[in-house]
């Protein structure tokens, strides 16, 4: 939980590839500082070109939204929303009910809210991507996470409208491997090794938290709860596990609506279309053979 | 200066917007970062991605359909005995669809020397691989059909040879019909199939028209190389209409903001004009018998059509706010 440091899950070896456990990233912005950590961290270790120096405007935003050069993104939200009640110190949200008269109640205060969430590929549990790749470049990992192999992508670019969160982006010129798809590789290389995340290990608040998917989401429902109780009415999980995408590896506590953050509120995995539309390219392809035929039987 | 000179209406107005809208757009002022968001999204940043597909890709479309209808229009005209045609058809498909469409594709590649990779795996549920693999079988076909029918036309090979040529043109052309006719509509699936959402949403209609728009084309081709029969006729007549009944759908089948792309700003004109030049406009002059006039009307109009929705993918793809309500709807 909040505060575990050094004993936290991000913090230790692990040995998930070589036992095959799933895992997932859980990302909550009620702890979320907007340090960038995680930003710079993926960059370093993944050596990831820079995203160009140019200000956005957009509160303290100047990286914009998740693409090839871009693997974690910080959003900074401004929301006339009403914050929950402020809680300091360590474990704070742990203490009972009862003490909560002892914390400045947010009710009073105009609304207004300064919200921070670092978003990073989903790693689907049925990912657009990995179905649309017709390199077979795009693989399932032993940890249930997507990869891209970029020594086998020839950047025909369509995992890139096939991924239902915009996540995906084809490099271009002239940065280094231009033409490939490139996105969040979860740190396999450094899972292989044991090795925790770049962005999960340099989160200083443990905003990022990385582990057992299952432990993940028994850690989120909690977190929701807590959340819940001290004021943050509008606190919830963004999974989207009532979708084609049958839920996400990496996963969001959001407060309010998915689409403040430019998550998309119903996420699809393209391949549901697929059975339509090839019905009618059949049909098509049939009525054109049959017109062909009349055209030459009777008007010849 | 009074009070309600112009200039000082217009102050009162700008706080009249303020007040209401909490927000006054205007020029030299980029007020997307806030204070506060007033539409629903994240600055107004895609949530989808924009397709990167550049000029190749509608051309590719294009040959890959008239080259694939060709293949169609060659076996009628080889079952009917229309040697010359069939020949002409069969040099449009494998000039578009065996040497053409592969550069085009090729190129439009971010990484065109790895063009092979495509061959590597076989799947069925990504209409990029069935569309390598039926392009690949359709230049397989259509380039022996080619061949063999151009040998067995000069008969220089003796009879017995000769016998077993025109057996392989016509297996070699029957088999590049099926593949072509496949050629010309995977393209709707492949745009279908995305989570593009004025692309999805038509997911039955474009491989519909992308498929007619072909046929349509290669008559209009043949028609325009000297081929001026009513056999031909009659299709660029069912194309036509086929297109025209096409637009009406889309100007029917409306969904509010989701599929804005196709209504609105240029991408939403390259269609309408595209429709219209090859629907109700090269009927009209086909009904007129301005043969050769409704040929170019109709090859232009499935040109920019292409264009138009290839275009209508990055507008849609790159608008927030029709992923939001296309699933919201």
């Amino acid at each position: 939980m909040i505060g575990e440091g050094l004993q936290s899950t991000n913090q230790r070896k692990h040995s998930y590839v070589q036992d095959h456990v799933e895992v997932g990233f859980f990302t909550d912005p009620s702890v979320c500082i907007g340090c960038k950590a995680c930003e710079v961290a993926c960059k370093e270790w993944n050596q990831v070109p820079d995203d160009g120096f140019t200000w956005s405007g957009n509160s303290y935003d100047n990286t914009g939204h998740l693409g090839a050069s871009t693997w974690r993104h910080v959003m900074f939200l401004e929301q006339d929303r009403q914050k929950g009640n402020q809680v300091t110190g360590s474990m704070g949200l742990l203490r009972p009910q009862s003490d909560m008269s002892a914390v400045a109640s947010a009710e009073a205060e105009d609304p207004f809210r300064w919200v921070f969430l670092s978003d990073v590929c989903k790693h689907c549990e049925e990912a657009g991507c990995l179905e649309a790749c017709p390199t077979g470049s795009i693989v399932r990992t032993e940890v249930g996470s997507v990869l891209v192999q970029n020594d086998v992508c020839n950047g025909c670019g369509y995992c890139v409208v096939s991924c239902p969160f915009g996540v995906i982006d084809r490099r271009p010129e002239p940065l280094p491997d231009a033409g490939g798809a490139f996105k969040c590789t979860f740190c396999y290389d450094r899972q292989k090794s044991g090795l925790v995340p770049a962005c999960a290990k340099v989160c200083p608040t443990e905003s990022i938290v990385f582990g057992r998917l299952d432990d993940l989401r028994a850690r989120g429902a909690k977190r929701v709860e807590q959340l819940q109780q001290s004021g943050y009415k509008d606190a919830q999980l963004y999974d989207p596990t009532e979708t084609s995408v049958r839920g996400i590896h990496a996963f969001f506590l959001i407060l309010g609506e998915p689409e403040a953050y430019g998550l998309p509120p119903k996420p699809q995995i393209p391949t549901i279309y697929l059975k339509s539309a090839w019905t009618a390219a059949f049909a098509t392809a049939i009525a054109s053979i049959i017109a062909t035929l009349t055209a030459f039987a009777f008007f010849s | 200066m009074t009070t309600d000179s112009p200039s000082e209406k217009r102050l009162e107005e700008l706080r009249e917007q303020a007040w209401k809208d909490g927000v006054v757009p205007g020029k030299g002022v980029d007020v997307a970062g806030g204070p506060i968001p007033r539409k629903p999204g994240y600055y107004g940043q895609p949530v989808v991605k924009p397709p990167v597909w550049t000029w190749e890709v509608p051309l590719y479309f294009f040959f890959g359909g008239l080259a694939g209808m060709s293949a169609a229009i060659a076996s009628g005209a080889i079952i009917f005995h229309q040697v010359d045609l069939a020949r002409a058809a069969m040099w449009v498909a494998a000039v578009g669809g065996a040497v053409l469409s592969p550069i085009l594709l090729i190129m439009d590649l971010g990484r065109p020397h790895l063009f092979l990779n495509m061959l590597r795996v076989f799947k069925h549920r990504s209409a990029m691989s069935m569309g390598a693999w039926i392009l690949s079988a359709f230049g397989a076909c259509a380039v022996p059909g080619l061949i063999a029918l151009e040998l067995h036309t000069r008969q220089i090979f003796p009879d017995s040879l000769d016998q077993l040529l025109r057996v392989a043109a016509g297996l070699f052309i029957f088999g590049s019909a099926i593949f072509g006719t496949l050629l010309a509509t995977y393209t709707g699936v492949l745009i279908g199939a995305t989570a593009i959402p004025a692309w999805f949403l038509h997911r039955t209609l474009l491989p519909i028209h992308f498929g007619t728009a072909g046929l349509g084309s290669s008559a209009a081709v043949l028609e325009l190389l000297g081929h001026r029969i009513a056999a031909l006729n009659f299709l660029g007549f069912y194309a036509a209409g086929v297109e025209t009944a096409l637009l009406i759908w889309l100007s029917v089948d409306k969904h509010g903001g989701a599929d804005r792309a196709i209504h609105e700003h240029g991408s939403g004109w390259l269609i309408r004009i595209g429709e219209v030049l090859n629907g109700p406009f090269a009927l009209v002059l086909r009904f007129f018998a301005f043969v050769p006039f409704a040929a170019i009307s109709f090859l232009l109009g499935a040109l920019v059509s292409r264009v138009g929705w290839i275009s209508v993918g990055k507008v849609s793809g790159s608008d927030p706010e029709s992923v939001f309500a296309a699933e919201r709807y």
